[in-house]
Order: C-alpha cells, then structure tokens, then sequence
C-alpha cells in the first residue's frame, strides 16, 4: 500500500479503478445483454444457485418477457446450503436440489411455495411431484423429491406425508448421472459400478468431490462390488457409513484415485487430458469433452443411475412486489421457453409439455426421444448427451438418489441405444470449426437466436452456460475457448 | 463447549497410530517447512540479486515488478495451467519420454506432494521477496564496504552483516509464508488432486457439511499453533523497532 501512494495515485483513483473492473467482470459475465432501457425501476432478483443451473440467455430472455432483471449469484452446491442456513436475506430466489432440503427445511429459512399461485403445478413431471412414471411407481432411496415435495404450512418446518398446498420447491430440471470414461483408452466394456476401483484402472480414477453427492457414487459402487447391501443409500446407518468411508480410504491409500474434482471444469479437464480413465461424471461435461474431438461416454451401468432434480425456493423474507415478481419468474419458467433451452442442454425440464411446444419436432426427437439427428450431421458431437426417450416416458425413472434397476425390458433397449448412439458418432474435425466461431462470439449465441437454434443441440448446447456451467464470469470466454479447443 | 474440542482430537489418544487430525497438523507443518525453507533461499537470493547486483533503479522496479507475474492470473486458471505441464501426457513428461531419460509417464509430478510444494513455492516466493528487499534497500553501503575494507570474506560480509542487517525483513517475509501456508486449503487441495489434507480443508470441510461448532473449534487450534508460530518467530527480532 505504501508504494502506491508514494506513486500518487489516489485512494479515490484506486477505488475508481476497482470498480471499473468490477463492472467489467459484471459486464462479461452473468448478466449482460440487458438492454439499455430505462424501464421504470425495474425489478431485480437476486438468483442464487450453483453456476450449473445458471445461464444468461434464460436471464435474458426473462427481461425481454416480464422485465424482471435476474441477478445471478453463483456458488458451490454446499455454499447454497450455508447461503440459504446462515445468510437468508442474501437473495431472493434460489434454485437449489432435493436432497438439500432436510438440512434446509428444519431452518425455517424458506417460505412454503403457493400452489395456487403456480400455474402449471399439475402439470410437473410426476416422477417428482409422485415418483412414478405413466402410473408406474420408481425407485424410492434417498431424498426422493416426493418425500419432500409438500409442506404441513407455509412456514412449517415439517414435510408434509400428503400433498398440500404449500411446495417445498417449485422443480425446474432433473436428470441422472453416472460413470463416464475415455474408452479409447480403456478398449472394454464397462457395465458395473465396481470399476470404478478395478485395480486395472490405479492412479486413473476419479470420484465427485462434492461429499454430499459423491458418497452416493461410492454407495453406487460398494454395492456392486458386494460389500454392502443399504436399506436406503440416502440414509444409511452408522455402520453402512463405516464401511462405505472404509472402502473409500482403502482405495485411496491404494492410490487409485487421481484426484477428486468437485467442480466442472475439473472433471472436463482430468478426463480430457487422460490423467483419468474412469470417473463420477455430468453429462453436459461428457459433451464439453467430445467436443474436444476426445472420445468420451456417459457409461450406462447395470446398477442403474444416480439421479437428481433442482427446484425454485424463496426465502421467507420476501415479500410485496418481489414475492409478486418471484412467483411470476417461476410460472415464466415453467411456461416452456426455459424448460426447451435446458432439455436442449441435456437436461429434464419440470414440465415437459410446455417445453416441447417450444421446440422444433426434430428437438424434442433428438433430445428427448433419442432418435438420430435429422437436420445436420454436426448434431452428432453431442450424441452422449442424447438420452432414450424411454427414459424419460416409459422406464422406471429414478427419484433422486434412487439407482433404478437393471435387467428390465427398457433397460435394454436403452443399452443398446446408448451403444448405438456412441460408436455411429464418433467426434470429427467438424468439431472444431464448429467451436471457432463460437468462441470468438459467445455472445451471438447466447441470445440463442433461432438461426443459431437451427444448428441443433450442440449450438444450443454452448449457448448458454448450463452446458458449461461452472463457466462463470470473467472465465467465460477463455474457458468457452479452451472447451473447444 | 469442550466437546467440540473433544471431538477435534477424537480417537487422538491411540497410540502409536496417529489420529486424523495430528496427521493432518503434521502434513500440514511438513509443507509448511519446506515452502518456508525454500522461499526464505529464494527470495533472499532474488532480493540480494536485485538489491546488490542491479545498478539501475528502474531495472530494479521492473524485476521486482515480474516477481508479481504469478498474480495475474485467477488462482483457478493458474491450478488448472499446471496439468498441460505437469500432467501424465503433460509437457514435462514428453520431452523426458522423448529425451529417453524416463519410459514411463512420471505420475508424481501432478497431484503429489511435490506440485503442492511448487505450487505453493510458487505463489509464496514473492512474499518473501519484497519485504526482505525492504529491508536490504536501507543497509546502509558504507558497512558493506567497511566490511570489505576489514578483510571480511563476501560470506562473511553476507552472514555478519547482510543477514542481521535483513532480519526484520526475514522475520516479516516468514510471518506472511507461514500463515498463508498454515491456512491454505484451495493450493494445496487443488495440486493435490484433494487427497492431500491441510488445516483449512478440515475446517472448509466441515463448515461445508455445516458443523460450525467444530469447524470453530478447528478454526481456534489452527490459530493457537499459528500464534504460538508466530510468538517465537517475533522472539529473533523487535519488529517495531526494526521498522
């Protein structure tokens, strides 16, 4: 500090500057593209998530809508947890996962949400609102959303057994998340769980270091290597956690894992730069890495998937004109311009059939029901993120945390199709002159324009920063850069 | 309110096995010995360098001014820029493999005890640099030079005269490097592929699971070891009087 001032450069002029840069963080991340309209104070809520769930086209396109400025503030999965137990009043909307909410719940920091202010409230995924799928009841272990999905009051801290009016979350996406691996480097198949600690793969390996989330994987695995049998892997007792906890320091002091990552751009850049092999893994991380030209799988495996949804909360503190706001964000959400853009990133929207109004016939039949792509043959490059349709409308659908079995008729096709989908689109040179301009322009496709929404997903997917998420702020255009490299 | 202590040092009593938390301490002090070793020799020797070799003051500025590249760039970036050199088809690893020296990939040059110690040497180097310049800059020359005139040899002109006369900036150089060794989590997590444990990962760790009691316990021994560190460091040399 001292030196500065002997420069003569001002307390004021440093401050200046600070904020210069500030704003130009600001400015390049999150929330630009607002138009310059002086529209008469308009609203801003403040959006807290993890990047993963933030994208500036849906922020966007909410201000073009409804005039409600969206301020994002991006965290790591436990920082919501803390945000939402230690600093309520540091937002005013959050999107944060089921399996949050026992710890979030009992703080009483969250308003039940109205179900009568919500629109579309019969029309959620019912693999959420009931667990099942066309009548069909799903797996149950761990926090499944419909364990938690109700409130007894709007300020209760119970969940409710029997739906009522007041929602814990209002869900926005869903989705089930497995191994991936590099199986160029691997030259065999993978179907179990269990290898993830083969021996085989030593000092390449790699599990999700998000310990709320990865000890599901390691769950995942000690039950297919035989060692533990759960009565419920999101409620395990003392002594399943001591073996699981077990396994996990054996191996590791074995040296079978690599590193641990717990953020996007490392699994992308561990499994890309083949330090791993094998490792928990996202889809929308799987595609950044195929679009590298590296080959890449979201390897289905016989024990099934480890699931996951997210939905809309409102600190208890809201009120007037921003809980007005909050409530019409939400319905905005769900009414399909939001719901279209995230399955076209890979994901599940809560409510599918406003999505799939808003989008091509050819989209929904790439994306949701896994048929090859029509239009271009550049969608191919982001064929692993594709999912079967079955999975979505006729196969038993995992709740969060709820591994679904194997063996069943739709798991087989879905096998298939996952092979099929894999070796018929191998990533080509295409690739890269598909990035290119991508990466000097990401603002043009962000907008997600509908020239750009033509191209077919993998325009789509680098659209935004769902697909990338953890892409935030200043990194953004580097990072866009690297991911196409 | 001891429980939470307790539970800090739980199982602790065990011995000869240590506990999680005194080898996690250990690990910790280990790292924090070595980073310290080797900044204090290279950021004297930078500082004597530009302190005594340099003529110019402008070349001096500049120098000084490159010994801050390291911070230009987000800590992120800086982690994720060390795979392409260090990693298993890293840049390091293909001219060994294709000098011939080594057959086989080196898998301790990432995420091992040695990219922690570089990474954090790294970062670390210019705290020890700048204060320890500080202090040089006032030696005043005519000492040097009577030490010359009295026959002393350069190392012992260096250890009788440059090294006590630099105390004070040692002393504020280690202070800096100890703390931020002794409380980092993000380096030492990152470069260790977060296998490696540190005082700070068990206190983000359970801040993370939202166990604040302990965390709060931890937060309190980490920082009785660091004063305690810090007490006997400031036992050499009265920093108020120095500056």
């Amino acid at each position: 500090m001292k030196d500065t001032k002997t420069r003569g450069i001002s307390r004021r002029s440093v401050l200046k500057g600070t904020a210069a840069f500030a704003g130009l963080a600001a400015g390049s991340g999150a929330i630009t593209g607002f138009p310059a309209i002086l529209a008469a104070e308009p609203i801003t809520l403040r959006y807290l998530s993890t990047a993963t769930n933030q994208s500036p086209a849906i922020a966007d396109q909410a201000f073009k809508d409804l005039g409600i400025k969206i301020e994002y503030v991006s965290v790591e999965t436990d920082e919501v947890t803390k945000r939402i137990v230690t600093q309520p009043d540091s937002f005013d909307l959050v999107d944060t996962e089921y399996f949050s909410l026992k710890n979030l719940v009992p703080s009483g920091n969250l308003m039940g949400m109205d179900a009568k202010k919500i629109k579309l409230v019969d029309k959620l995924a019912t693999v959420i609102a009931k667990g099942e799928i066309d009548g069909k009841k799903i797996g149950d272990q761990g926090t499944a959303p419909h364990k938690v999905c109700y409130l007894e009051g709007q300020h209760s801290k119970n969940f409710a057994k029997e739906p009522t009016e007041w929602l814990t979350l209002i869900p926005t996406t869903y989705n089930a998340d497995t191994l991936g691996i590099r199986p160029d480097l691997i030259g065999r198949p993978i179907d179990s769980w269990a290898e993830l600690l083969n021996p085989q793969f030593k000092g390449k390996a790699s599990i999700l270091n998000i310990p709320s989330i990865g000890i599901m994987d390691a769950a995942m695995v000690n039950e297919a290597l035989g060692k533990v049998k759960y009565g419920d892997k999101g409620n395990m007792t003392k002594a399943e956690i001591d073996t699981t906890i077990a396994t996990l320091i054996d191996a590791k002091k074995a040296g079978q894992f690599r590193a641990f990552w717990s953020d996007f751009n490392e699994s992308v850049n561990l499994m890309a730069s083949g330090e791993t092999v094998i490792q928990s893994m996202w889809s929308p991380a799987v595609t950044a890495v195929r679009l590298k030209g590296i080959a890449c799988t979201f390897q289905p495996l016989k024990e099934g998937y480890r699931a996951w949804a997210s939905g809309f909360a409102l600190p208890k503190t809201l009120k007037d004109k921003q809980l007005d706001a909050a409530y019409e964000f939400v319905n905005w959400f769900l009414s399909g311009w939001a719901g279209a853009y995230l399955n076209r990133q890979g994901y599940y929207s809560a409510v599918l059939d406003t999505a799939k109004a808003n989008m091509e016939g050819y989209e929904w039949d790439y994306w949701m029901e896994g048929s090859p792509p029509r239009r271009t043959s550049r969608v191919r490059t982001a064929a692993c993120s594709r999912r079967p349709a079955r999975f979505v409308t006729a196969a038993p659908t995992p709740s969060a945390w709820a591994p679904w079995r194997a063996g069943t008729r739709s798991w087989t096709k879905m096998r298939t199709w996952f092979r099929s989908g894999t070796s018929s689109s191998p990533p080509d040179g295409r690739n890269h002159n598909l990035c290119t301009p991508r990466s000097h322009a990401p603002g043009r496709f962000r907008q997600a324009s509908p020239a750009a929404r033509r191209r077919g997903p993998p325009a789509a997917l680098l659209a935004g920063g769902a697909a990338c998420p953890r892409f935030s702020g200043l990194l953004r255009p580097a990072a866009a850069c690297h991911a196409c490299r | 309110m001891l429980d939470n202590y307790a539970l800090a040092f739980n199982k602790c009593a065990g011995f000869p096995d240590l506990c999680t938390t005194f080898r996690t301490y250990l690990s910790t002090l280990k790292f924090c010995a070595i980073v310290w070793t080797v900044t204090l020799v290279l950021g004297f020797t930078i500082a004597y360098y530009l302190n005594f070799e340099i003529r110019s003051t402008t070349t001096r500025i500049v120098l000084a001014l490159i010994c801050t590249i390291p911070f230009w760039t987000s800590n992120v970036i800086r982690m994720i820029s060390w795979i392409p050199l260090l990693g298993r088809n890293g840049l390091i690893n293909q001219i060994l493999l294709n000098l011939g020296v080594i057959h086989q990939p080196l898998e301790w040059l990432l995420y091992s005890d040695f990219s922690v110690t570089l990474a954090l040497v790294h970062i670390n180097t210019v705290f020890m640099i700048v204060p320890i310049l500080n202090s040089m800059s006032r030696i005043d020359r005519s000492l040097v030079e009577a030490a010359y005139d009295a026959g002393a040899t350069g190392w012992q002109t260096l250890w009788n005269v440059i090294i006590p006369l630099s105390k004070a900036g040692i002393t504020i150089g280690s202070i800096f490097v100890i703390t931020i060794v002794m409380g980092d989590f993000v380096t030492t997590g990152v470069m260790g592929g977060q296998q490696i444990a540190s005082a700070g990962k068990v206190i983000e760790t359970e801040i993370g699971a939202l166990q604040f009691p302990i965390a709060a316990a931890q937060a309190i021994i980490l920082l009785a070891i660091v004063l305690m560190i810090i007490w006997t460091l400031i036992r050499f040399v009265d920093i108020r009087k120095e500056l």
